[in-house]
């Protein structure tokens, strides 16, 4: 069975974009280990609003990490320590007793700060407008077997798929860089023959969206990969890369 | 007997949606850019329609609750999607989908509505892949299939154990294009507060627009349109523990509810059978285990009631129990279908055995789910190929190692057969008003089979409101577009706002949270997986009581004009009060046993559900009649003219 | 140009140049090896390089390549850090896999132009520069007489301490900056990643030991005929 445990717990307190933020420290007292670290926040929150205080602000949604809503940075890491896992599957079993937890939202020109650890990730919608489809219409499409797809293709577009668009990419990366985002939809719909049509379209139309909206330049250290809670490689950025450069030499 | 016209077209039932398309009215280009709809959601169904809305050139206005469409909790489906493609030769044909659709619902849907679904199910793969969705595949490069409960067939396709969340994103980029090209506008982080109708000329009441709040600002605004579209999902979370996310609420339908639109079966909820069991009063939510672990698990609890006390008391491991004292329930009840039986029998077999004493788990209300045997068949690689992202989770949450000890299992609530009552064009009892996906009663009946509600999510939004909408909408072309500043839409903002402050001003001690947890305790215990007169009797007692505790209660902090996620919850949970007690009024009056609704003092003697059709094979369509008032029942009846209404086998 | 207004495009630019200074260090490497073997051979490359015009055009290709990579690297990382946001994280953990050298391409890269200052002194502009401006005694000894000019700044001590310092960072520098190149051109994916990974690592090695090599063996070599500084 898994024991109780009690730390500090320092969380991140903003009013608005431009307000000042600063960190609140609250004491959490046994705290079973089976709780996941968003029950701990909802703990917290019914004690603060059991003292009639004003909650703190954190998105989450599915609880199930495939929403991709959630979005804490957990001692320096986006969606806390574990790999290959969002905020909502982080246990406290995880941590120790004693230990000092720190959340932060996501630090990003591209993801101003709504609210304590909310934040705006519209971006991602903006780049996803910017080209992120296959332009068809609904109806007046040929049988799905029409054209076969050999399955090792079919299961690294599967790979690139993956992504949650949760925006832990941008947070771990040093550069607010958007890339692994950006190069995992590319990626997706350029190995698919449905999507290679205008691939070399999206690939500029996405990345320009991305430079456009503020988000930094990849500089390939790789922190976006290790800190993905889908696993998405960099791969896709090599693919991204070449995709674009052979879009502008094309041109 | 009242009735209620649920138009469904005439002709043979393989003819009646050709023969409705090849009749119904049309608008043409011109016209469509003059005309506005509203779609509330964006999952499966919302998104799919706001985007082939937009594609034929309306203009669409598209609402979420959540940061980004893609959030939407169709996002979280795991097994597959239905198809009547037979491309496993299996013997399939959109018949075939039909007949198990509607014998999976116990003889509760729609024949004409559910035929349609099975006919449309094909075009829904073909426009997902040419969406760019990467759907699993065989080395040939032909797209692979797979097994679900309720169907001796394989039409389930699938993205590994994230198909909802390859269809969504589709239907998302989809969206998407459409807000680039300008068909679409989108609001994020805002929620529907209300429905607005206002009267046409001959008096007739029509949906023209809604009020909804900015959850960033708090601000309450107004939108007009020539129709408005309901995507908004089932109200599981009424028992706050289901494998719905936290947001998915039902306070849109029950919006539509009071301004006049029937709510239809509220008591057809589903217990999905294969959850990750309750550990802990602190537990926000359930984890589903997708159904597709049932196609090589094997469910099991001891036969002697001396180690199910052993092992409830942590005295006796899983392992240690020899195979001649597994009790594998399901494949001695159900020897054809065994393992895949559908949801709904699967969980009420684990509550029979629970219930008996024989459950596991430290709280006796759990049962195995194995894959010793699947590992010893087939090699743990090939296991983990399958399902390892699954184990991976499963062991994440539970600590402990599916590969080694089996998984522990228990029903949870995850879907909602009922909703707004539509009609066949899938126009609500109110004009102008369309429900879709999960968020109507539709096509499931009283049960819902596994991998159909991504089937009928974009069957609604692709395939079949685009066209009946036109139906509608091509006798408002003259009609202009609407001021918000009518006089319909002032009251409609103020009785909002009237809600917000009554809410605001209650000022008592306890968290919305801990009032939703009583909630959910009351109807998990007394309107649950099994039901009785006297339990749902004294579930609407008990409701009473929640809905004073809320009324009187209730301490919201902050302000309500401005980000305040604890009000949000509030008038969520204000709905799911209300829901509650429409679905106990619903369980009460359905004096049968059917799908997900077990009334225990119907089954027959080998413990099976037992329906009544000579006096309840019909649609129990519910009509507000004011607060705090029993609401009006309406029925619609069910005519079976293509089926053999039987009792479900699936034993032989 | 989307060689200046695209993310990719200003990484290619940064890669371009990086891979052709690689060369150009293959190169240097290569001749300062000659002068391991004979101090005359060495100093006939250096005659033969001197201020010959194509000798010139690649030098002035060769600044060409520097001056870009340099603004480019100011100019991406100012970009950088306006895109990181005006609020820094309280808590920083480094991701196993994340190679230190990454994080750190401009600090390394300041470290290298430091080094290749003092190398002009040291060296340039005593030889090629004093050739380019026809003023031949600028340097102890004459501008072709590079070996002399090895073996007397080796050694000393702190020189050669300094040049070890410098060729660790720019070793840092370049297994990063390899197959951190041949990503962004595009040329890789999840089997060529680690390829180039290993195959940067051995380059890299190689071609800073061989620096290496010539400063330490001159250094040695002051110490056995008890020269100092």
């Amino acid at each position: 069975m898994d024991k109780n445990i009690s730390f500090t717990l320092k969380v991140w307190r903003q009013k608005g974009p431009k307000d000042k933020g600063h960190f609140d420290t609250f004491q959490m007292k046994d705290i079973p280990g089976d709780t996941s670290f968003l029950e701990m926040m909802d703990i917290l929150n019914e004690q603060l609003v059991n003292e009639g205080k004003e909650p703190v602000v954190f998105d989450h949604d599915c609880r199930e990490g495939i929403c991709g809503m959630c979005s804490m940075y957990i001692n320096g890491h986006p969606h806390g320590p574990a790999t290959g896992a969002t905020t909502c599957q982080i246990y406290i079993r995880r941590f120790n007793d004693g230990d000092t937890i720190t959340v932060e939202p996501w630090r990003s020109a591209g993801f101003p700060v709504i609210r304590d650890l909310m934040v705006d990730r519209g971006a991602y919608d903006k780049i996803m407008q910017a080209g992120g489809y296959v332009s068809i219409n609904t109806g007046g499409i040929p049988d799905a077997n029409a054209i076969p797809i050999p399955k090792p293709v079919a299961d690294e577009a599967m790979d690139a798929a993956a992504c949650i668009g949760c925006g832990a990419c941008v947070a771990a990366c040093k550069n607010g860089s958007a890339m692994l985002f950006v190069s995992a939809k590319v990626s997706q719909l350029a190995l698919l023959p449905q999507g290679k049509v205008e691939a070399a379209r999206r690939a500029k139309a996405m990345l320009s969206k991305m430079d456009e909206l503020g988000f930094g330049n990849c500089t390939n250290t790789r922190a976006c990969e290790a800190e993905c809670p889908k696993c998405v490689s960099i791969s896709n950025i090599a693919r991204l890369n070449r995709e674009f450069i052979a879009a502008k030499l094309k041109d | 007997m009242a009735n209620i016209d649920s138009k469904i077209p005439e002709g043979a039932l393989a003819e009646k949606w050709t023969n409705y398309k090849a009749h119904q009215k049309l608008v043409n280009p011109a016209n469509k850019r003059r005309l506005d709809i509203i779609v509330v959601g964006t999952g499966l169904a919302g998104a799919s329609a706001a985007a082939s809305l937009g594609a034929m050139g309306f203009k669409v206005l598209n609402f979420c609750i959540q940061d980004s469409p893609r959030r939407a909790h169709s996002i979280a489906a795991q097994g597959g999607i239905n198809a009547a493609k037979n491309y496993q030769n299996d013997g399939d044909s959109v018949y075939r989908l039909f007949y198990d659709t509607i014998k999976g619902g116990d003889y509760r849907a729609r024949e004409a509505n559910v035929y349609r679904l099975a006919e449309v199910s094909n075009a829904i793969i073909d426009q997902c892949v040419a969406q760019g969705v990467p759907f699993a595949r065989e080395y040939g490069g032909l797209l692979d299939n797979r097994s679900f409960g309720g169907a001796q067939v394989s039409r389930t396709f699938y993205a590994r154990g994230q198909t909802g969340q390859q269809l969504l994103l589709g239907a998302y980029s989809a969206l998407s294009r459409e807000v680039q090209r300008g068909n679409v506008k989108l609001y994020t982080r805002y929620e529907m507060l209300d429905v607005v109708l206002i009267k046409d000329n001959e008096g007739v009441e029509r949906a023209r627009g809604i009020i909804a709040r900015n959850l960033v600002t708090g601000k309450i605004e107004r939108f007009a349109a020539h129709a408005v579209v309901i995507g908004t999902g089932g109200y599981g979370n009424t028992y706050f523990l289901s494998t719905n996310a936290m947001a998915s609420n039902g306070s849109a339908a029950m919006q539509c509810y009071r301004k006049g639109a029937y709510f239809a079966n509220p008591c057809f909820a589903q217990i999905h059978p294969t959850c990750i069991p309750v550990h802990g009063d602190k537990q926000s939510k359930l984890t589903l285990m997708s159904e597709s672990l049932r196609n090589d698990g094997r469910i099991w609890v001891p036969k002697k009631l001396e180690d199910a006390k052993a092992l409830q008391a942590g005295k006796k491991k899983p392992t240690d129990i020899p195979d001649e004292d597994r009790d594998f329930y399901l494949e001695r009840r159900y020897p054809a279908f065994g393992n895949l039986v559908p949801r709904d029998v699967a969980s009420r077999a684990a509550k029979e055995r629970c219930d008996a004493g024989f459950g596991v788990n430290n709280t006796g209300l759990a049962v195995f789910l194995d894959f010793k045997y699947a590992i010893d068949r087939l090699g743990e690689d090939v296991v983990r190929a399958r399902y390892g992202n699954l184990f991976d989770m499963y062991e994440e949450i539970t600590d402990e190692n599916p590969y080694k000890t089996p998984m522990m299992i228990f029903p949870a609530i995850h879907y909602t057969m009922g909703g707004i009552w539509v009609d066949y064009e899938l126009m609500t009892s109110i004009k102008g008003l369309f429900a879709i996906g999960e968020a109507n009663f539709s096509d499931h009946g009283a049960n819902r089979l596994g991998a159909s509600a991504l089937m009928q999510g974009l069957a609604d939004g692709y395939f079949v409101l685009p066209y009946t909408i036109q139906n509608y909408l091509a006798d408002q072309i003259q009609v202009p577009r609407f001021s918000t500043d009518l006089p319909e839409f002032a009251a409609a903002e103020k009785a909002v706002n009237d809600k917000i402050q009554k809410l605001m001003s209650i000022k008592g001690k306890r968290s919305v949270d801990s009032i939703h947890k009583e909630l959910g305790h009351v109807m998990w215990d007394f309107v649950g997986m099994g039901r009785t007169k006297e339990s749902l009797t004294t579930a609407l007692a008990k409701l009473k009581e929640v809905r004073k505790a809320f009324w009187s209660d209730l301490r919201i902090p902050g302000d309500a004009n401005d980000l305040n996620v604890e009000l949000e919850k509030a008038i969520r949970l204000a709905d799911f009060i209300e829901i509650g007690e429409l679905m106990a009024y619903d369980a009460l009056n359905r004096e049968e046993s059917c799908g997900g609704h077990f009334r225990e003092e119907h089954q027959t003697p080998e413990g099976e559900a037992l329906r009544h059709d000579d006096k309840f094979s019909y649609v129990a369509c519910w009509k507000y009649t004011g607060e705090g008032k029993e609401p009006e029942l309406i029925k619609e009846d069910l005519n079976y003219q293509y089926i053999k209404v039987q009792t479900r086998n699936y034993k032989s | 140009m989307w060689l200046s207004n695209s993310s990719i495009g200003r990484k290619v630019v940064m890669s371009v140049t990086g891979i052709a200074l690689i060369l150009f260090l293959t190169f240097h490497m290569a001749m300062n090896l000659v002068a391991l073997f004979s101090g005359d051979a060495y100093n006939m490359i250096c005659a033969f390089l001197g201020a010959n015009w194509y000798a010139l055009v690649a030098c002035v290709g060769l600044a060409a390549l520097f001056v870009i990579h340099i603004i480019y690297a100011f100019w991406l990382t100012m970009q950088n850090r306006a895109a990181r946001g005006s609020e820094r994280y309280a808590v920083n953990a480094k991701p196993k896999n994340v190679e230190w050298a990454s994080q750190n391409m401009l600090v390394l890269g300041i470290i290298v132009i430091a080094g290749l200052a003092l190398h002009f002194a040291n060296f340039w502009y005593k030889m090629q520069f004093a050739e380019i401006i026809g003023v031949h005694d600028l340097g102890a000894f004459g501008p072709t007489d590079g070996a002399a000019y090895i073996q007397e700044t080796f050694a000393c001590p702190v020189f050669t301490v300094l040049y070890l310092i410098w060729l660790a960072a720019l070793w840092f520098h370049l297994t990063h900056g390899f197959w951190s190149a041949l990503q962004t051109l595009g040329w890789s994916n999840k089997i060529w990643f680690e390829r180039w990974k290993t195959i940067g690592n051995i380059y890299s090695t190689l071609v800073i030991l061989g620096f290496a090599a010539v400063v330490v063996v001159f250094f040695v070599k002051s110490l056995a005929c008890g020269g100092a500084c």
